[in-house]
């Protein structure tokens, strides 16, 4: 179901340029600007460091009055100018913000300018990006980010160890976006098949830093540029959610420019969607499961099996990306939750297509809300006599209206801590959603038992 | 002598090297920003300049200051953003200014409303598009105020929000106005300020009766009850026998604003934002207006006390007196024994407008230093004070935002006459129709920072390794990393109210968790070792 107004109230999605400015923090040694107005930078700023707890500097073309009638070019030039002095980045992002699409700068032009300009610029690898929030949503920011990444950078070049050697050591990973935890938790999932891997973004450093006794302005981590060089003599590809276009799909352009094999996999929230990508990684490595990853689904299942009498049958709320709300319900299907709203500001025919597919054995079907804002969760969410809320920290007031609990997932999480290190996916990300899950519901239980409850 | 065991001139070598740390340009540009309070051949502080391309600042833009700061707050209008998603999405509750609905009235503070523009909007225009979601929210929501708001590109494809929202407010019956302040316009937030102002005192002020007037009727101005500050000093304002008729605009009712003008003094918290209305109101209705700061309890204290003067009414004085006196007594036990915890403390204040200057005698109250302060977005002559406001050259503003110039409103008594007025203002020893600013009530030594970034936040911790760093969330992190302890004094990192008697004990005890946390014993501030590992 569409949305029923033609206004937004709360709205269920951000805007795109946030997407280029989480992606790009995910490659080593690099910075953003966005070329607009001062304002969007920093609302950026402040609603990534809100989730993650970190410092976020995002650079701005800082466009005034004069530069929305003549255009910006020149302050584009010389913000560059001046993030690459205090900065020295390896790589700069540079995405746009309503502004500078509005009034239709030539980005990829002014860049070469620069370029002719101050020759020592071409060490850096500058990467324009068009991010206009009046079509589509943070998502399409972050993965058209990717592929402009991969565009510039990725070669058939090959590492001198990987040259002849015939073995299948190279895999790349685009895991879209998920938590750093996620990341690290998946990186040690590839170095446990002896895999070398490169992440395209790598947040699980730059986005979740320690307090260490060096501080360096832009955060040790992140995809190498080495490493992306290498991306086209990888075995094969993984991307992580597939429901945007195809054009946004990193792991196809690589099939397409330089042959390496693409598979786009959902993101393995919950234990059907991980069986995916460990078969998938199987495949391609051609080895059984390591043992360690038999076990860890062992102990999901079990845990589900010891779960399943405060799940089944619980009427869920979720929303958020496509493909994170996917996940997600697949996930509930699996543990006995009755998805009973899946809502998404974001829309695509294969979103719904999937979330069909998911459900159509279901009990009840759900109501499927696309390009949605919370008020419309909000009133369905009644509707359905809902017990939970699963997604980000926006449905909160949700959650205290219907006084239902919600389960804090996905982004942005802002009034809780640690958001950054929620485990979703893997066998052991989906043992920790469950374990979050089912802890919720017992405790908003023995919250409204009259009576004192005794050992469960 | 300056406090942190620096020498004036050791403080002015501190400048020149970070003026030197730039390319030329920047560092000419800088150099006028930074300035060593009793460094004698100071030029005077630049401010409320263009942020230069590249260099990240913690500003924010025209519509952050307009909707998000003085139209936000007013609890029973919907704000709807005509604009495409974003803006409106990170102006969503994203600053603390709390309200509760009135009696049987409604809060609609947790609505984010948008059009959500859309490609076709940009290309065809959104007019349309934004006079059926008025509509909508008049159906929906059904507030008593519906305000738009413009963001960046609205201006640049032409939509005429004002016409289009004199026509809804035409139709539906219902108060609709609009503020042009897209995010381009001016330097920072501070533009919106002004334009979220005039959208006030055209729409809004002057446009109901005062039922009920009594003789101690106040506004208060500047007051965005941020954690709760307005309802920390409210009660006390109370006790001495003051109504509050209005807040600008903390808690705000649009009704109570409409029936301001018939208050006999505005009090004016947050300068930088909202000295356009106390001025107009001044010009308009010949309401005068006292800057006071109620952080801090010295000056919770004298700022009662000029207000009882200005009423020059005896009960009032005594009742003023009564109420101090009890509420120090109560407080100085706590206030004493964290004053032992933080005595000798160095702390750094960077915010907004207006804050650097309210927290500072607080900070002193608790023994602490104030090694630096600083404004993100303030005027000259909120460093200045007021004084120098003829010699500010305001460099084509006017295409930005008209300077309203009003007459006395025909037919409107102010509470004063002139003579009165003047004696007043004798007796308040200038105080009235004032500010001073912040930089003469600094101690020599302390630097002065306008539009700090990041680059300088990293050499001024180094420099002077503070013992505790307020700011906002977007240097928050940065300070911790760099092993300071951190405050924010803008949400106040989720605690406050910071105002008033028990606000300054709530402080003192944050402060006191900031740099007394047993956490702090595990980090090795990279600056404490050597200089090789600044990157910088
Ligand atoms: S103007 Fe556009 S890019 Fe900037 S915050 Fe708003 S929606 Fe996002
Ligand atoms: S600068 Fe413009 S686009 Fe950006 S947040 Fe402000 S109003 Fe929105």
């Amino acid at each position: 179901m569409a949305k029923s107004s033609v206004s937004t109230t709360n709205a269920c999605k951000l805007c795109r340029p946030l997407g280029a400015c989480l992606a790009f923090r995910g490659i080593e040694g690099s910075m953003v600007l966005l070329h607009g107005s001062q304002g969007c930078s920093t609302y950026m700023r402040r609603y990534i460091s809100g989730h993650f707890r970190e410092p976020v500097d995002i650079a701005s073309s800082a466009l005034s009055e004069t530069q929305a009638v003549y255009g910006g070019a020149e302050n584009l030039k010389q913000g560059i100018r001046n993030v690459v002095a205090k900065y020295a980045p390896a790589v700069l992002g540079v995405a746009t913000t309503c502004l500078a699409e509005t009034i239709g700068d030539d980005v990829g032009m002014a860049i070469a300018e620069l370029l002719e300009e101050d020759p020592e610029m071409r060490a850096i690898e500058i990467i324009p990006v068009s991010t206009p929030s009046y079509s589509g949503g943070y998502m399409d920011g972050f993965r058209d980010s990717c592929v402009a990444i991969l565009e510039k950078m990725a070669s058939a070049e090959q590492s001198r160890a990987d040259q002849g050697s015939g073995r299948i050591g190279r895999l790349n990973l685009f895991p879209g976006f998920l938590s750093p935890a996620d990341i690290r938790y998946l990186k040690l999932v590839m170095a446990g098949f002896g895999l070398e891997s490169m992440i395209v973004p790598d947040i699980s450093e730059t986005l979740d830093a320690g307090i260490g006794p060096v501080f360096s302005r832009i955060p040790a981590g992140g995809a190498s540029v080495k490493d992306i060089r290498l991306a086209g003599s990888a075995t094969a590809s993984i991307e992580l959610g597939l429901l945007n276009p195809a054009g946004q799909s990193a792991a196809l352009l690589l099939e397409r420019s330089l042959g390496v094999p693409a598979r786009r996999l959902p993101i393995p929230m919950g234990i059907r969607y991980s069986d995916l990508l460990f078969e998938a990684i199987c495949s391609v490595t051609g080895t059984p499961l390591p043992e360690k990853y038999q076990q860890e689904r062992g102990r999901l299942v079990d845990a589900m099996v010891d779960a399943h009498k405060y799940l089944f049958g619980k009427r869920a709320v979720v929303y958020g990306e496509p493909d994170f709300v996917a996940a997600l319900t697949c996930f509930l299907a699996d543990v006995g939750v009755q998805p009973v709203v899946c809502a998404s500001g974001g829309d695509g025919p294969e979103f719904r297509k999937t979330l069909e597919v998911l459900t159509r054995d279901l009990d009840e079907t759900p109501e499927i809300l696309v390009e949605t804002d919370f008020s419309d969760i909000r009133f369905h969410s009644r509707a359905a006599a809902a017990d939970l809320l699963i997604g980000s920290s926006k449905g909160n007031h949700i959650a205290r209206d219907l006084d239902i609990p919600l389960v804090r997932l996905g982004y942005p999480i802002h009034d809780r801590i640690g958001g950054q290190r929620i485990l979703h996916v893997g066998y052991a990300g989906a043992l920790n959603l469950l374990d979050i899950l089912t802890n919720t519901l017992i405790a908003k239980e023995q919250e409204h038992l009259g009576y004192g409850y005794s050992y469960m | 002598m300056a406090e942190p065991g620096k020498t004036i001139e050791e403080l002015c070598e501190i400048k020149e090297k970070i003026v030197a740390s730039y390319p030329d340009k920047v560092g000419k540009n800088r150099d006028k920003h930074i300035q060593v309070k009793g460094c004698t051949d100071a030029p005077s502080i630049d401010a409320n300049a263009k942020t230069i391309p590249g260099i990240i600042t913690t500003r924010g833009c025209a519509f952050a200051g307009a909707k998000g700061v003085v139209l936000g707050p007013i609890k029973d209008a919907v704000n709807l953003v005509h604009g495409p998603v974003g803006c409106s999405y990170y102006s969503w509750l994203t600053r603390r200014n709390l309200a509760r609905p009135a009696e049987g009235g409604q809060s609609f503070l947790q609505y984010c409303c948008t059009t959500d523009m859309q490609e076709g909007d940009i290309v065809f225009g959104g007019e349309k598009k934004l006079m059926q979601a008025i509509r909508e929210v008049h159906e929906i929501l059904a507030p008593e105020a519906i305000i738009v708001s413009a963001t960046c590109p609205v201006g640049l494809i032409g939509d005429d929000i004002a016409s289009v929202s004199r026509q809804a407010e035409e139709e539906l019956g219902v108060k609709v106005f609009s503020a042009n302040c897209e995010g381009y316009k001016g330097v920072s937030q501070s533009v919106g300020h002004h334009i979220a102002c005039n959208a006030l005192m055209e729409h809004v002020v002057g446009t109901e009766e005062l039922g009920d007037p009594t003789p101690l009727d106040i506004n208060i101005f500047g007051e965005y009850n941020i954690g709760g500050d307005l309802w920390s000093i409210e009660p006390v304002l109370e006790r001495i026998g003051y109504r509050i008729v209005s807040t600008y605009t903390g808690d705000a009712s649009v009704h109570d604003l409409a029936r301001a003008p018939h208050a006999k003094l505005n009090i004016l918290m947050c300068h930088r934002s909202i000295n356009y209305a106390t001025k107009m109101f001044n010009d308009r209705y010949g309401l005068p207006w006292l800057k006071i700061n109620y952080v801090g309890i010295e000056e919770t204290a004298r700022s009662l006390r000029e207000m009882a003067c200005f009423f020059g009414d005896e009960e009032l004085m005594e009742k003023t007196e009564a109420v101090i006196g009890e509420e120090m007594a109560r407080i100085a036990p706590e206030m004493e024994r964290y004053r032992q915890r933080l005595e000798g403390k160095k702390i750094m204040l960077f915010v907004g407008g207006s804050r650097a200057h309210h927290f500072q005698r607080l900070s002193e109250e608790l023994g602490m230093n104030v090694v630096m302060a600083g404004y993100e977005f303030a005027h000259r002559d909120d460093y200045e004070g007021r004084q120098i406001l003829s010699q500010i050259r305001k460099k084509g503003m006017s295409k930005v935002v008209q300077d309203i110039q009003y007459e006395l409103e025909p037919g409107f008594k102010p509470p004063l006459s002139e003579a009165e007025l003047e004696e007043k203002n004798r007796q308040l020893g200038g105080h009235l129709l004032d500010y001073e600013g912040m930089i003469s009530h600094m101690k020599e030594g302390a630097l002065i920072m306008n539009d700090l970034n990041h680059h300088e936040t990293e050499l001024i911790i180094r420099e002077l390794e503070p013992d505790v760093f307020c700011s906002g969330i977007k240097d928050k992190y940065v300070v911790e990393k760099m092993g300071v302890p951190s405050r924010q004094l803008h949400s106040y990192d989720y605690s406050g109210p910071y105002t008033g008697f028990d606000g300054a004990l709530t402080f003192a005890r944050d402060i006191d968790m900031a740099v007394s946390t047993p956490t702090i014993r595990f980090i090795t501030p990279p600056w404490k070792d050597t200089e090789a590992d600044c990157d910088a």
